[in-house]
């Protein structure tokens, strides 16, 4: 739908500088994680001096369960091509560069379909829309690692070194990719660029709360009934998202929390459902937008397991350069590590920890994990009024660690307990639970 | 040049442009720490230890890396930032394997003198074993990465400076660790052996062999005449090792100091490598006379060697055939001194005290043993020297200055600048020019060869002949220089180089100096500086006037490049390539 409709009238009837000023006034803000003002990044850039200048794409979408980026690269290829363009056109850059995870095989083969395409027609190449300007881009493939998503960590890798982060200042749009002045931005951002430059500044700005603008993705999934991608108006509460667009939770189970901002974001607890959400929103209650995951959890979560869990990916994603980040530790590492990876990974355990104290208390002082989940702390006991003695369950046990007589209560060795569950689902008469 | 007023602690400071914050509390009298950070070396911000709190900004600043503004405001040691750091520490130590009491980097490793500063608490957080082994593949080193705090100082001197890049970071997180490609030993790579790693180390992840408890069994063999001789550059730095001001010349300490340590004769490698400038000068003129291979390029540093033949194995025929002088010595010692003093070959030890690693390679390269016997046996840094030194409960600030043993007790001026990068190259000119015209020079010394620079060029006026010269130092800038040449963009006819930037002065196997000193000191400087001094106050100052030399010449070898000159002093060369071919 008017793919390059809006190259085509920025190429021949806007300057740079008017370029700039829409996206600019349109007030849109990096889809990425950081929420960067975008029309500031590429102005930026275009003051930079030099005559060899970059446009990249973040397309290593590495948030566990979030495919938005996945989305729009498989969907729309040409829109990001479009976009990546346009700002090439307003910095005054002819090469672009899109950085995209090798565990996307469609959207890698979409995007090659997508180029080859668009240099046929005219829209890549040189002199585009018979205007004179030459651009293009080529496809990067990240291998996997996490950190690679950082800017700078992703421009490293593009140079063909190891992905890892480096110093700001300088910042990219002064010094990036070879040493250029660069920008830097991801698909989600990208794809907004042709439908602001087509409906107009204020169109978009119509959109959303005063600081966040137009309408954002998120990957809805988790204890909730309608899972997938769902796009909304900046200053959507979560309650609106959870139960009105998600159908609520499934079993008649009670929300608990939501987790946005994938593994460097926070979690979100039950008594702060109404918050509308936009990016200075979920920092003020210590989570954060980031690319969009939002993981919706329900009253059999828990909490200190979820954070551990991101706890752990982070730990094995660090690229392993600035001490902080190798040797996790919360608040300190959040002032002392290099890059944004480091200095948001400790977001799960303070924004649990901030909102669910009593479970870490319960965890670490009682030993006891009260939704049930976390193993170590977990011990199956059979109810001795409840149990019939019908040995189900010790036969069932893979350790022979139910003992008991025929037609008597059953008891647990604890010693010898693996806690597989194992006697809990051959048990018919609900006696034997978790505590 | 452009400044910036800022305040660091309060108090005004005006820095130039550009300046990091490091630089600039170092202007205003503040010291902030630094563990990672190495100048002209290092510059990521990653180990945290120079964090600062800038007034205003989101997060700490690393200090080493970002830039002054107008009007900022800097504070380097609240108590948060103690906090962080001794934090910081904490948390390297939790993998770091604390053997401190008899690390051999004790007393001189910078972590250990930051945890000391920052009072932190060893068994804060659980020790961590990351079952490293260590590779012990090559003659020169030892990697041990159970003591490494993962600065990186090493992979940045290796790639950035040395051009090799044979250790990298590999794997993430809690895995990461400094390795070959693919886990191989260090042995089955193109490291060149220069040893400028085992000097960045701030522990002792990366250290030098210790070939010390072959000495001691040596000294302590009674059938053994055990001679040693100390390369140029050592008496300038030796000093350092006991508290001396760096540029410190201490031959006559030294020579007390072997001495006392039991050799039976002390030996001037010095000697050697006026030698090697009366084959090597004759070498050149020769190669001059016949029009090639040129440029014939020095072959006193081994650490280049090795690389020459690693990765511009073409150039290997542009490499003067003389051995080093180290190797001309022992060969020497084991031939001419032999004879002289009666002694079979087979009971003398040579040793050889060197500012150098890749000397511990080349004692057993192949074409190295005149008599059937390794020219030198045992070689040993500067750094194990001042061990030695110290177990032997030697007090080397109060030594009286004595004098080294004949028949190799004499050097000229020009066999002691050998130690700094250009001094080969003057030492040669000096004896060349005088050959060529025949007449004495009015002044010995060619300035345009000296300095730090990487790449320095001349061109002089021999008799007629012009003679285009360049000198190199770092195995970076000689990659520059041989690609220059290979690409037709420069013609010399005569080039030097040497492995470690600066010289010997600045080799691997020098006295550690922590990066607070590095940081703000211009160590090749000052210690080249030792070296030059001690030229300037000689009378003697010319390869082939020294009398050993000309006595030498005479009654043993004939002339320079005789057939008997070439058994004993010269040798040969591999084309090695580099990963997987040949050791």
């Amino acid at each position: 739908m008017d793919g390059y409709e809006a190259l085509g009238r920025v190429l021949t009837r806007m300057t740079p500088d008017e370029v700039i000023q829409v996206v600019k006034d349109s007030g849109l803000r990096g889809r990425g994680g950081g929420g960067f003002p975008t029309g500031q990044k590429w102005l930026f850039a275009r003051q930079s001096p030099g005559d060899v200048k970059y446009v990249c794409c973040n397309a290593d979408e590495g948030d566990p369960g979030a495919f938005m980026d996945r989305s729009v690269l498989e969907g729309d290829p040409h829109v990001v091509l479009e976009a990546m363009t346009i700002a090439g056109y307003a910095i005054g850059a002819h090469q672009g560069y899109i950085y995209v995870r090798a565990e996307y095989p469609i959207a890698i083969h979409r995007l090659q379909v997508a180029i080859k395409q668009a240099r046929e027609y005219g829209f890549l190449g040189e002199d585009i829309f018979g205007t004179g300007f030459a651009f293009d881009i080529e496809l990067r493939l990240g291998s996997g690692a996490f950190v690679c998503g950082e800017e700078t960590a992703l421009m490293t890798s593009i140079e063909g070194h190891r992905g890892e982060p480096r110093p700001r200042p300088p910042f990219p749009a002064v010094k990036g990719l070879f040493g250029v002045p660069t920008i830097l931005n991801n698909v989600e951002t990208w794809a907004n660029i042709p439908r602001i430059i087509l409906n107009g500044a204020d169109w978009f700005a119509g959109m959303g709360t005063e600081r966040s603008k137009g309408t954002k993705v998120f990957c809805l999934v988790g204890k909730i009934n309608n899972t997938g991608l769902v796009e909304i108006p900046m200053g959507t509460t979560l309650r609106e998202i959870v139960e009105d667009i998600g159908g609520g939770i499934p079993n008649g189970k009670k929300f608990k929390a939501a987790q946005t901002g994938g593994p460097s974001g926070g979690c979100i607890p039950a008594s702060l459902i109404d918050t509308p959400i936009d990016y200075d929103n979920l920092i003020a209650i210590g989570s954060m937008m980031g690319s969009g995951g939002l993981i919706v959890m329900d009253e059999d979560t828990c909490m200190v397991d979820i954070a551990k869990f991101f706890l752990e990916f982070t730990v094995d994603e660090s690229c392993g350069k600035c001490t902080p980040c190798r040797e996790e530790l919360c608040y300190y590492i959040k002032a002392n590590s290099l890059c944004a990876l480091g200095q948001s990974a400790p977001n799960p355990v303070l924004s649990t920890l901030h909102y669910f104290r009593d479970e870490y208390e319960a965890h670490c002082i009682e030993k006891r994990c009260p939704a049930g989940v976390c193993k170590r702390l977990v011990h199956y006991v059979i109810e001795e009024d409840k149990c019939k003695g019908c040995t189900a369950c010790a036969r069932a046990c893979p350790v022979n660690a139910i003992s008991g007589e025929v037609r008597k209560p059953h008891q647990i060795d604890t010693r010898k307990c693996i806690k597989c569950g194992a006697c809990m689902e051959t048990c018919r008469f609900n006696a034997i639970v978790k505590r | 040049m452009n400044t910036v007023n800022l305040k660091i602690n309060n108090i005004p400071v005006v820095a130039p442009e550009g300046a990091t914050i490091l630089e600039a509390a170092h202007l205003a009298g503040s010291c902030i720490p630094t563990l990672c950070y190495l100048k002209e070396i290092n510059a990521i911000g990653a180990c945290r230890i120079c964090v600062c709190e800038v007034k205003g900004a989101r997060g700490l600043a690393a200090a080493c890396v970002m830039p002054v503004s107008e009007g900022m405001e800097v504070y380097t040691n609240t108590p948060t930032l103690q906090r962080y750091r001794r934090t910081t520490l904490e948390l390297i130590l939790s993998t770091h394997r604390t053997d401190c009491l008899s690390c051999s980097r004790s007393t001189d490793c910078e972590l250990q003198q930051l945890c000391r500063e920052y009072g932190v608490d060893m068994n804060r957080f659980s020790k961590r074993d990351q079952g490293f082994h260590t590779d012990a593949s090559m003659p020169h080193l030892v990697r041990d990465n159970s003591k490494c705090i993962l600065c990186r100082r090493c992979v940045a001197v290796c790639r950035k400076n040395q051009y090799a890049g044979v250790i990298e970071t590999c794997e993430r997180g809690f895995d990461t660790h400094i390795a070959c490609a693919f886990d191989m030993p260090l042995s089955k790579t193109a490291c060149v052996a220069c040893g400028q790693c085992t000097a960045v180390c701030p522990t002792a992840a990366l250290t030098e062999r210790d070939d010390t408890p072959k000495v001691w069994a040596a000294l302590n063999d009674p059938t053994k005449t055990v001679v040693v001789g100390p390369a140029p550059s050592v008496r300038a730095q030796l000093g350092e090792c006991f508290g001396m001001p760096i540029g410190t010349n201490v031959e006559g300490k030294l020579v007390a100091a072997l001495r006392r340590l039991g050799f039976d004769k002390i030996f001037d490698v010095d000697t050697a490598a006026d030698v090697t400038i009366m084959e090597e000068g004759t070498e050149l003129l020769h190669r001059l006379k016949e029009g090639g291979p040129l440029p014939l390029i020095t072959s006193c540093s081994p650490g280049w060697i090795k690389f020459c033949e690693h990765y511009y194995p073409e150039f290997v025929e542009n490499l003067s055939s003389c051995k080093s002088p180290q190797q001309m010595f022992g060969a020497l010692v084991k031939t001419y001194y032999a004879q002289k003093a009666g002694l079979d070959p087979k009971d003398i030890v040579v040793v050889s005290v060197m500012p150098c690693t890749a000397k511990k390679f080349e004692i057993g390269r192949e074409g190295q043993k005149a008599v059937g016997l390794p020219d030198v046996d045992i070689s040993i840094t500067t750094r194990e020297l001042a061990d030695m030194i110290r177990r032997a409960g030697i007090m080397f600030p109060e030594l009286p200055d004595e004098e080294f043993d004949p028949v190799f007790g004499i050097a000229s001026g020009a066999g002691h600048i050998f130690g700094v990068t250009g001094g080969v190259m003057e030492a040669a000119l000096r004896t060349v020019a005088e050959t060529v015209t025949g007449k004495s020079l009015e002044n010995p010394e060619f300035h345009e060869v000296r300095g730090i620079e990487g790449i320095k060029e001349a061109e002089y006026d021999l008799n007629g002949t012009k003679v285009k010269v360049a000198v190199t130092s770092g195995l970076s800038n000689a990659a520059r220089l041989l690609d220059r040449i290979k690409a037709g963009e420069a013609d010399y006819q005569f080039v030097e180089v040497m492995a470690c930037p600066g010289g010997c002065v600045n080799g691997g196997g020098q006295p550690h100096q922590s990066g607070d000193v590095r940081n703000f000191t211009d160590l090749r400087g000052l210690r080249a500086a030792a070296l030059y001094r001690e030229d300037e106050a000689m009378t003697l100052r010319k390869s082939h006037e020294n009398p050993v030399v000309k006595e030498l010449y005479e009654s043993y070898l004939g002339e320079p490049g005789s057939h008997l000159a070439h058994h004993i002093l010269h040798t040969t060369y591999v084309k090695r390539g580099l990963y997987g071919k040949g050791k």
